[in-house]
């Protein structure tokens, strides 16, 4: 066990851990955060996507040892339920989920490219969105909900 | 591992090429244990056959709905996998109880609290519990309004609802809550119902937002792999390489010495291990996995010979429909043998449960689709009255069928049991849910079609499978109770009956033909264990119809549409295809060098929901790449209930089809099953997606709910492989296209 301290979501948080866990398992088991999900273990399917600094990495990869000074955002930080941020918005306005357990990682990949590039065109976005897979087949939902916030100058938080 | 080593000599037969024992029978025209659904395969009793929906298992209105001072209580045994369900059947309740969708609490299965509908599954849940709800809610409304009319002494034709009050003609008002004392809701519904005409609808119809998509996008706890309970431990199994090995040599000791490990679990080849916390249960696997020794175990078949195998493995042959005299009439012929290969339901979020053993009864929270029949296997299991043991539906990823759900509950319930009194969570990893899922059945299938003059005339199709319904009808069709030391069997194999069919599923074209000659050979000892995934059979079988259609038609130079259409008499069939022609402007396709267009039609199991479909693509000249240009389809599932809802579940299905269809097989071979993780599975990404999709929705006011999950699959593959044909000037015949041996 090491004291390791990852700021996730703009909080430090001392945590006890071994420093090869995954950042996946910290997150969920440690903070409590559900956005980030286990899907492959293997870097495969992002539905762990998280935000490393301005990256969009899988936190099942990614052992929490390398992580301290990193600024670490989860689904979480983009807004709640009850005050959704500007792409959970649009997530929820186009009904862009079925089973929905892709769908945090999708929002987050999708957050890291609208951050760098704020008006992405339609090639740029499947090009992007294309290391997380979804098995039921929102795809073309998935892809409008980030295409209505990249069509617009709003603010992205 | 060595093949030689210990392999079952019943499992080893089919491999010995030509000396293959044949269990072949042909059964009589009544067929023996027959589910008539893959909803009713287990403990689902009709006590009122003459009651809609559901109502015929579950005829007590307050099995349904509930009302008190603490508000109105809906109850479905239907479960939400992600298709937005438990939306449209609030919006149904509501409509009918004339309430605000926000004022019910609606509950999905829980075999403590929830009426048993049998499996969620088969595009049935607003066919069943939609139609239960739609007549139940009208009819406890009814008696509510009855009771404050003998209570005010005035004729309840003069009394209105409003958001849960009964309002009179003297301003007389009365809650719904108030009204329920005065009401026997413990009563048989009735088979008629209080009429109600489409038109006026406030929520039956229209697009009521999904309830749970709000938490999915904000990690809000929305899934069982969400799930904490005080105390809860991690646990992880540790399963044998393959099928049917035995355990040779494991060092308990080794593994309980390891950091945070609370408890190592053996019973026969069944192993896993428990921990505080869920890093140092996969560390715990993972050594676990290093330090046992396997041997024996099932063999398995190289995947080229699977489809020659599947002729030749013991089965039964059942007849699917003979009718007509055939007249060996043909100016035109087509013969033709179609296969696909073994498929993954692929969820993202691999199998989970969570099982908690206190005061001699057990709960276990699951991600199954029938929490009835997964009780019972259980209990039966752990040797557990079924009144200790309670199954609570909490959604998982979607599952598209039966995947490793009720595997991963019977896991939990096995491991809970050994450490009483503390909550305990399975998660399967990703190659365990890829290793040891039911996959969807190869298949083999041919066609001998015939058209003399312009019209369909002998239709003989022949198809081969192994079973498509698997589900929980005892404690042996449990994976983990195979692996105890006492292990139990699983109960044998029947197929789901017509019309609903199971590898037969849409097996009989609903074109007119002057005779039928439909037989299927149900495989019943088979190298992998394969279950229930959307459309069943139904997917390779419609994609075989109409590629016989197309065929035909291309060879008597008749258009493939107008062929459809001469041979469709069902004013709903025709208004679909008609629709479909007409918006995507049939038969016109782009110039672009190795452009296809191609048409399917298929009404779900003949039976259920209408799809017509059309899709443009290219085929790429050297790589073969396919890129999808533009679909259009047109569907008909009687009235609508949600059209934003049917309209995701039509795209979903596209989308899921062609992934399946162009990309999708188990890679295998004797050594083992090589698609472990999704490189050596893999399916469709964003950048393969279909350019543009129009979806027209053909709404029925008034007409019986149909459902509609499910009834794309097979006219999307269909459409699919037309247009590739069509394309390519060649016919591609083996699933998947892009993938597969191309044709000779």
């Amino acid at each position: 066990m090491s004291q390791i301290t990852l700021n996730v979501n703009g909080a430090a948080q001392p945590l006890e851990l071994e420093p090869d866990m995954p950042l996946l398992y910290a997150l969920r088991n440690h903070l409590n955060l559900n956005g980030a999900k286990y899907g492959c273990g293997l870097g495969q399917c992002g539905a762990c996507t998280v935000i490393v600094d301005d990256q969009p990495v899988f936190a099942c990869l990614t052992p929490c040892a390398g992580l301290e000074g990193k600024k670490i955002r989860t689904v979480e930080s983009l807004g709640s339920a009850e005050k959704p941020g500007p792409l959970q918005t649009a997530f929820i306005e186009k009904q862009a989920a079925q089973c929905g357990y892709c769908i945090a990682g999708m929002l987050m990949r999708a957050q890291a490219l609208l951050e760098r590039n704020r008006h992405p065109d339609e090639a740029t976005i499947l090009e992007h969105m294309a290391g997380n897979l979804c098995r039921c087949g929102t795809h073309l939902r998935i892809i409008e909900a980030i295409k209505q916030v990249a069509g617009h100058n709003g603010s992205l938080t | 591992m060595s093949e030689s080593n210990g392999l079952q000599p019943s499992r080893r037969a089919f491999l010995r090429g030509g000396a293959l024992l044949m269990a072949f029978t042909l059964l009589p025209v009544a067929r023996r244990a027959l589910a008539d659904t893959e909803v009713d395969t287990l403990g689902t009793v009709v006590l009122a056959a003459d009651l809609p929906g559901s109502l015929r298992t579950n005829p007590f209105l307050d099995a349904w709905i509930r009302i008190g001072a603490d508000g109105i209580t809906v109850y479905t045994g239907k479960v939400e996998l992600g298709t937005g369900v438990k939306t449209a059947l609030l919006q149904i309740a509501a409509e009918r109880l004339q309430v605000p969708a926000t004022s019910i609490n609606l509950l999905t299965a829980d075999t403590a609290l929830t009426p048993n509908e049998g499996y969620t599954a088969g595009s049935h849940s607003i066919f069943d519990s939609g139609t239960a709800l739609y007549n139940a809610a009208a009819q406890v409304r009814e008696m509510l309004v009855e009771a404050a009319a003998r209570s005010w002494q005035v004729d309840a034709a003069l009394l209105s609802t409003r958001d849960g009050v009964i309002e009179g003609p003297a301003a007389q008002r009365m809650s719904y809550a108030d009204a329920v004392k005065h009401v026997d809701v413990h009563q048989y519904a009735k088979a008629q119902s209080p009429a109600m005409a489409a038109a006026d609808f406030k929520l039956i119809g229209h697009s009521l937002p999904r309830l749970d998509i709000p938490a999915k996008v904000s990690g809000g706890a929305a899934f069982v792999q969400d799930m904490r309970l005080p105390g809860m431990l991690h646990a992880r199994v540790i399963r044998p390489p393959r099928p049917g090995c035995t355990l040779q040599a494991f060092d308990a000791a080794s593994i309980e010495a390891l950091a945070g490990v609370v408890k190592v679990i053996r019973d026969g080849n069944y192993l896993a291990v428990v921990a505080g916390d869920e890093w140092q249960a996969i560390k715990a696997m993972r050594r676990a996995s290093e330090v046992t020794q396997w041997s024996g175990g099932e063999a398995i078949p190289e995947a080229a010979e699977i489809h020659g195998l599947l002729k030749r493995l013991p089965s039964r042959r059942y007849p699917i429909s003979n009718s007509g005299t055939p007249n060996g009439a043909a100016d035109t012929r087509f013969q033709a043998r179609v296969t696909k290969q073994y498929l993954m339901h692929g969820s993202i979020g691999p199998s989970c449960a969570v099982a908690w053993f206190k005061d001699g009864s057990l709960t276990v929270w699951t991600h199954t689709q029938g929490v009835y029949p997964l009780r019972a296997g259980i209990a039966e299991m752990l040797g557990l009255p079924p009144e200790r043991v309670r199954c609570i539906h909490t959604e998982g990823s979607g599952c598209y069928g039966h995947n490793g759900a009720d595997d991963a509950a019977a896991d939990a319930a096995l491991i809970a049991l050994r450490v009483p009194g503390t909550p305990v969570r399975v998660q399967w990893m990703r190659e365990q849910e890829n290793l040891w899922e039911p996959y969807s059945s190869a298949m083999v299938t041919e066609v001998d079609a015939g058209l003399s003059r312009g019209r369909l005339q002998d239709w003989a199709y022949e198809l081969w499978t192994t079973p498509h319904n698997e589900r929980i009808v005892n404690a042996g069709r449990l994976l983990p109770a195979r692996l105890l030391a006492r292990p139990f069997a699983s109960a044998p194999s029947v197929p789901i009956a017509q019309p609903e069919g199971d590898g037969d599923r849409n097996a009989v074209p609903l074109y007119e033909l002057n005779s039928t000659r439909i037989n299927m050979t149900f495989v019943t000892e088979m190298p992998f264990r394969t279950s229930a995934m959307r459309s069943l059979g139904a997917h390779i079988n419609i994609f075989a119809i109409e590629a016989s259609i197309d065929e035909l038609a291309i060879r008597a130079g008749i258009d493939a549409v107008a062929l459809r259409l001469a041979h469709l008499s069902d004013p709903r069939a025709r208004a679909v295809v008609e629709r479909v022609r007409d918006e995507i402007g049939w038969p016109q396709k782009s110039n672009e060098p190795g452009a296809g267009i191609g048409f399917a039609f298929a009404r779900y199991k003949n039976i259920m929901g209408y799809c017509a479909i059309a899709v443009k693509l290219r085929v790429h000249s050297q790589t073969g790449e396919i890129r999808i240009d533009h679909v259009v389809t047109a569907v008909d599932v009687g009235q609508i209930v949600s059209p934003d809802g049917l309209r995701n579940q039509v795209e979903g299905g596209i989308v899921q089809s062609a992934s399946w269809t162009l990309y999708e097989k188990v890679a295998y071979d004797a050594g083992g099953i090589r698609s472990y993780d999704w490189s050596g599975y893999p399916i469709l990404r964003f950048t393969q997606l279909p350019k543009k999709v129009d979806v027209h929705l053909l709404d029925q006011p008034g007409e019986p709910f149909l459902g509609a999950a499910e009834i794309v699959q097979g006219p999307m593959a269909a459409a699919l492989g037309n247009a590739v044909a069509n394309a390519t000037g060649r016919r591609w015949l083996n699933l998947p296209l892009t993938r597969s041996n191309p044709p000779a």
